[in-house]
C-alpha cells in the first residue's frame, strides 16, 4: 500500500469517525426539543453529548486539515466548489456551538428556549448539509481539466443529494435516539425508546431508497460492480438488525448497529470513490484522484509519522472521556451539575 | 468591489473576530489552572468559587473562540483554492497537526473539565486545565508555523508549479514563526491579566467579595508585570528579525522612505490620501538604527531602495504595502505596550502595599485598560497581515493571484454579509453575558446553571434564588 492510498484510507476514516460521533451528537442536538419538555430535562438530554460534542466536532476539523494537507487540490477544488454549502454548514455549526455554550448562562425561558431551538435547527441543517456534500462527491460535479469546479451552487441541488441529505438527517436522528436511550434514566429513556422506534421506519425506507438510487445512478458505484454493493447492503442490514435489538430493549446493541450502518454509509461512499475522490460530470478525464490532487511523498510521509504517533495516543483519550462519563444522566436537579 | 477585494475583507474581518477571542483563551486557560492547583493544595473553598468564576468566562470565551476558528480553516479552500494549490503542501501540514495534536486535547479535556467536577479527583481535575491550556497554546504554536511560512518561506522548494516541503525541520524552525509565538504566548498572557485586573478591581471597588477578588488581582499584578515587559521584549526582538526576512514590512512599519546609515526614527508622520506617501514627520536622529543594532550607527534600508530592488527581482509593480496603515497600527501597539507595561507596574504597587485605601479610587482605571491589549492584538495582526501585502505569501504569491477562480462576487457577497450580520448579533450576546456573569461575581461560578422551572417558580412565589 502506498501513502497516497494510507491517506485516502485515513482521510475516510477521520470522516467515518466524524459521522459516528457527531451523528449521535446531531441527532441529540435535533431530538432534544422534544425529548426533553421540561427545562431539567433538556439539560439532561443536553448533558449525555456535553462533555463530547466539542471534541467529536474536531474530528471535522482534522478531517479538513488532513484533506488539506494530504490532497491539497480535493480541498481547494471541494471547499471552493460548494462555497455556499460550505458557508450555511459553517453559519450551522456557529450556531450549534454557541448555543450549547449558552443557553445555560441565564435562567430566562425564552433565552433558553431559543437557543434550544438553535441547537435543534443547526443539528438538522449541518446533517443535512454534509449528506448533500458527501453524495455529490460521488454523485460527480462539473469540473473542468484545471480540476475547477464550473456549476452553481444550485447544481449541489439535486434530487439524488437532497435525498442523500434527508436520509443523513434522519438516520442521525434514529441514532441520537438510540444513544439517548442508552445514555438517559426512566421517563426520558422510554420517550427516547419510543422514539426511535418510531422514526426507524422512515430511516429505513429513506436509506434502501438511497441506495439503490446511488448505486443505479452513479458511475462510482457502476465502476466497482458487485464490490460496491457490500457495503450499502450491509448498512441496510444493520438497521433491519438494530430494529430487532430495539424491540428487544437490547439498548447497547441497537445503538451499536446504527452506529455501525453509520459507519457503512460512509464505507460505502469512500469505497465507490476510490481511487478517485471527487467525481467530475465533465469528463472521467477530470475526476481528482489520489495521485493527481496529492500532496508530495515527502508530505504525505512526514504526516504518516505524525498521524502514526498521535492517531492512537488521540483514540485512547477519547476513550477514556467516554468512560469517565459512562453513567446514565439523570433528569435530576440536584445531581444535574452544569 | 471585485473578487479579490471582497474575499480580502471577508478573510480580515473574520480572522480579526477570531483572534478577539483567541488571547484572551491563550491566556486565561493558565489562570485557571493555576487557581484551580492553588485549591488543590490548600483546600480553601475559595480558590475553588474563584476557578469556577474565571472558568466560567473562559467558557464563554472560547465558545466563540471554536465556532469562529472553523470558519477559517475552511476559508483557506473555499476563498483561497489557488493559495490552497500552490502552498497545500507545506502549508496543510501545520494545519493537520494542529488538529491531531492541539484541537483534540483542548477541546476533549475542557470537556471532562466542565463535566468532571464530580467524577474525577481533584488532583485529576486540576490536571485536566492544564491540559487545556497548553493544547491551546499549543494550537497558536502550530498555527503560527503555517503563518510564519507566509511572512517567511523556508523549508520548501518549486516543483510541479508549486512549494512542496522537503525540511519539516526547517518549517518547526523557522524563525520567523517562534518570534510570532513567543510575542502571542505574552500577549494572551498580557490580554488575560488585564482581563483580571480589571474585572477584579470591579468587584473590589463595589467593595463585593473584596478579598476573594484581592487573590486574583495579586495574581494578575504579578504575572501581567512579567507578561507585559514580555510582550514589549519579544515584539522588539521580532522587529529586529522582520527587518533581516522582511525589510519592506518593517520599512513600512516605520514609514522609512531613503536608506540611511545611521538612520532616523520617525515619531509621528503625515501621509498623502494614498498612503503610502509620507507629507511630514517628526525624527529623531540616529534612533532607528539605535533600536535595529543597539548602536549610533548602522545601515537601514529604505522603502524606495526595496520597491527598486523587488521590481528588479519580480519584474515591474508596486511592492509598497499602505505605509500609513502599517505606521499607525505599529506606533498604536507599541505606545499601548509601554502604557500597560506601566499599569501593570501600578498594579502590582497597589498589591504590593496591601490595598491602601486612599489608592482605591484608581482602580476604575484598570476596568478602562481591559480594552487596551485588545486593541494592541487587533493592531498587531493587521500591522502583520497588511504590511506583507502584496504578498500572500512573501516573495513567492501575490494575493490577487491567491483567490479561488470559480467564485462569483454575488456568492462572496452573501457570504460576507451572511458572516458579518451573524458575528455581529453574536458579539452583542457574548458581551451581554460576559458582562452579566463577570458583574455577578463569585455566584456566577457557583450556580452554571439553575434550573429554569425552580426560577419560574421562584419568581411566581416571589422568593428570592
Ligand atoms: C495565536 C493563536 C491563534 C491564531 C493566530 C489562530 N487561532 Fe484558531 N484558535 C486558537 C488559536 C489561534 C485557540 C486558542 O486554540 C482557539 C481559540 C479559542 C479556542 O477555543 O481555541 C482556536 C480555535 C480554532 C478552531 C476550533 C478548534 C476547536 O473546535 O476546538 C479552528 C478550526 C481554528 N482555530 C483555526 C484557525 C485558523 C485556520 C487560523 C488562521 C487563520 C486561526 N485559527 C488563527
Ligand atoms: C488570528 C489572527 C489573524 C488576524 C487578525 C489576521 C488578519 C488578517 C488581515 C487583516 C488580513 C488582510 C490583509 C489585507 O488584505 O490587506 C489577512 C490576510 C490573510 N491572512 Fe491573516 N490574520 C490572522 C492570522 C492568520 C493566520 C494564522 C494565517 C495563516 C495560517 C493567516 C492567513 C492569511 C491569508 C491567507 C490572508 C490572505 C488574504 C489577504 O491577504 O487578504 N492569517 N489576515
Ligand atoms: C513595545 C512594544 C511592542 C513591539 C516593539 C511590538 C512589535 C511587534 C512586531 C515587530 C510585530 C510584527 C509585525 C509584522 O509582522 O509586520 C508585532 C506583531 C504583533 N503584536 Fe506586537 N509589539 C509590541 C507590543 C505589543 C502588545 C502590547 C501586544 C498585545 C498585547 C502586541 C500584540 C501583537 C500581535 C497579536 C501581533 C501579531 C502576531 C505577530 O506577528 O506576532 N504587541 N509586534
Amino acid at each position: 500500500m502506498n501513502l497516497n492510498i494510507l491517506w485516502f484510507v485515513l482521510i475516510g476514516v477521520l470522516y467515518t469517525g466524524f459521522f459516528f460521533l457527531e451523528g449521535f451528537d446531531f441527532g441529540v442536538g435535533m431530538l432534544q426539543p422534544f425529548v426533553g419538555k421540561k427545562d431539567v430535562e433538556r439539560r439532561a438530554v443536553i448533558n449525555t453529548i456535553g462533555p463530547h460534542w466539542d471534541g467529536n466536532e474536531v474530528w471535522l476539523i482534522t478531517a479538513g486539515g488532513a484533506t488539506f494537507a494530504a490532497f491539497p487540490n480535493w480541498y481547494a477544488t471541494m471547499f471552493s466548489g460548494f462555497y455556499l454549502g460550505m458557508f450555511l454548514l459553517l453559519i450551522a455549526l456557529i450556531f450549534r456551538g454557541v448555543a450549547f455554550e449558552f443557553r445555560s448562562k441565564i435562567g430566562n425561558p425564552k433565552w433558553r428556549n431559543g437557543w434550544d431551538a438553535a441547537i435543534a435547527v443547526s443539528s438538522f441543517l449541518a446533517a443535512f448539509l454534509l449528506g448533500v456534500v458527501f453524495t455529490n462527491l460521488v454523485k460527480g460535479v462539473p469540473i473542468d481539466g484545471n480540476q475547477v469546479y464550473t456549476g452553481t451552487f444550485f447544481t449541489l441541488l439535486n434530487p439524488l443529494s437532497i435525498l442523500g441529505g434527508i436520509t443523513v438527517a434522519v438516520v442521525f436522528l434514529l441514532h441520537g435516539a438510540n444513544f439517548l436511550t442508552l445514555k438517559l434514566t426512566d421517563t426520558l429513556r422510554e420517550r427516547a425508546g419510543n422514539f426511535a422506534r418510531s422514526i426507524w421506519i422512515a430511516a429505513f425506507l429513506l436509506a434502501g431508497s438511497y441506495f439503490s438510487y446511488l448505486v443505479f445512478s452513479t458511475s462510482a458505484f457502476q465502476e466497482k460492480g458487485l464490490v460496491g454493493l457490500i457495503l450499502p447492503v450491509l448498512a441496510v442490514v444493520l438497521l433491519i438488525l438494530s430494529r430487532i435489538f430495539m424491540g428487544a430493549k437490547r439498548e447497547g446493541y441497537s445503538f451499536a448497529t446504527t452506529g455501525m450502518a453509520v459507519v457503512f454509509t460512509v464505507g460505502s461512499l469512500f469505497t465507490a470513490l476510490f481511487p478517485n475522490v471527487m467525481m467530475s460530470s465533465t469528463s472521467a478525464d477530470f475526476n481528482l484522484n489520489i495521485y493527481n490532487a496529492s500532496s508530495s511523498p515527502y508530505t504525505l510521509k512526514v504526516m504518516s509519522i505524525v498521524a502514526a504517533i498521535m492517531v492512537p495516543i488521540v483514540l485512547a483519550y477519547q476513550i477514556w472521556t467516554y468512560r469517565v462519563f459512562r453513567k446514565r444522566v439523570k433528569a435530576d436537579e440536584k445531581t444535574l451539575t452544569y | 468591489m471585485d473578487l479579490v477585494e471582497l474575499s480580502r475583507w471577508q478573510f480580515a474581518l473574520t480572522t480579526i473576530y477570531h483572534f478577539f477571542f483567541v488571547p484572551l483563551t491563550l491566556g486565561l486557560g493558565w489562570f485557571v489552572a493555576i487557581l484551580e492547583t492553588m485549591y488543590v493544595k490548600n483546600g480553601n473553598p475559595v480558590y475553588k468559587r474563584l476557578t469556577k468564576f474565571w472558568g466560567k468566562l473562559f467558557l464563554i470565551n472560547y465558545a466563540m473562540g471554536v465556532v469562529t476558528g472553523i470558519v477559517l480553516e475552511f476559508q483557506f479552500g473555499m476563498n483561497w483554492s489557488a493559495y490552497a494549490r500552490f502552498v497545500g503542501d507545506v502549508f496543510g501540514a501545520p494545519l493537520a497537526v494542529e488538529g491531531l495534536l492541539a484541537f483534540f486535547l483542548e477541546s476533549t479535556f475542557l470537556g471532562v473539565w466542565i463535566f468532571g467536577w464530580e467524577r474525577i479527583s481533584r488532583k485529576l481535575h486540576a490536571a485536566v486545565m492544564w491540559l487545556v491550556a497548553i493544547g491551546g497554546n499549543l494550537s497558536a504554536f502550530w498555527i503560527l508555523t503555517a503563518n510564519g511560512f507566509m511572512q517567511n518561506p523556508v523549508g520548501y522548494v518549486i516543483n510541479n508549479g508549486r512549494a512542496e516541503m522537503v525540511d519539516f525541520g526547517a518549517l518547526l524552525t523557522n524563525p520567523r514563526a517562534w518570534y510570532m509565538f513567543l510575542h502571542t504566548f505574552t500577549s494572551g498572557l498580557v490580554t488575560a491579566s488585564f482581563f483580571i485586573l480589571g474585572f477584579s478591581a470591579y468587584h473590589m471597588l463595589k467593595k463585593k467579595e473584596a478579598s476573594a477578588f484581592q487573590i486574583s488581582f495579586r495574581l494578575a499584578a504579578i504575572i501581567g508585570l512579567f507578561a507585559t515587559i514580555g510582550v514589549v521584549g519579544t515584539g522588539h526582538l521580532q522587529g529586529v528579525y522582520l527587518r533581516e526576512v522582511q525589510p519592506m514590512a518593517a520599512a513600512a512599519s516605520e514609514a522609512h522612505y531613503e536608506t540611511q546609515d545611521p538612520a532616523d526614527f520617525s515619531v509621528v508622520a503625515i501621509f498623502d490620501s494614498t498612503g503610502k506617501k509620507e507629507v511630514w514627520s517628526l525624527k529623531i536622529p540616529k534612533a532607528l538604527s539605535m533600536l535595529y543594532y543597539f548602536k549610533p550607527s548602522g545601515e537601514v534600508e529604505g522603502i524606495n531602495d526595496i520597491q527598486a530592488q523587488y521590481e528588479e527581482q519580480y519584474g515591474p509593480g508596486d511592492y509598497v504595502p499602505l505605509v500609513a496603515l502599517n505606521y499607525w497600527m505599529f506606533r498604536i501597539m507599541v505606545g499601548i505596550g509601554f502604557l500597560m507595561v506601566a499599569i501593570a507596574a501600578a498594579a502590582w504597587f497597589i498589591t504590593a502595599k496591601k490595598y491602601p485605601e486612599k489608592w482605591l479610587k484608581y482602580l476604575k482605571w484598570l476596568v478602562l485598560a481591559m480594552a487596551l491589549p485588545y486593541i494592541a492584538n487587533t493592531c498587531g495582526w493587521i500591522l502583520t497581515e497588511t504590511a506583507r501585502q502584496p504578498w500572500v505569501v512573501h516573495g513567492l504569491m501575490q494575493t490577487r493571484d491567491a483567490v479561488s477562480p470559480n467564485l462569483t462576487v454575488t456568492s462572496v457577497l452573501i457570504s460576507l454579509i451572511g458572516f458579518v450580520v451573524v458575528y455581529a448579533v453574536l458579539m452583542g450576546f457574548d458581551l451581554f453575558l460576559l458582562l452579566k456573569n463577570a458583574r455577578k461575581g463569585l455566584a456566577a461560578g457557583d450556580m452554571d446553571s439553575v434550573p429554569l422551572d425552580e426560577i419560574v417558580e421562584a419568581k411566581t412565589t416571589g422568593e428570592k434564588k
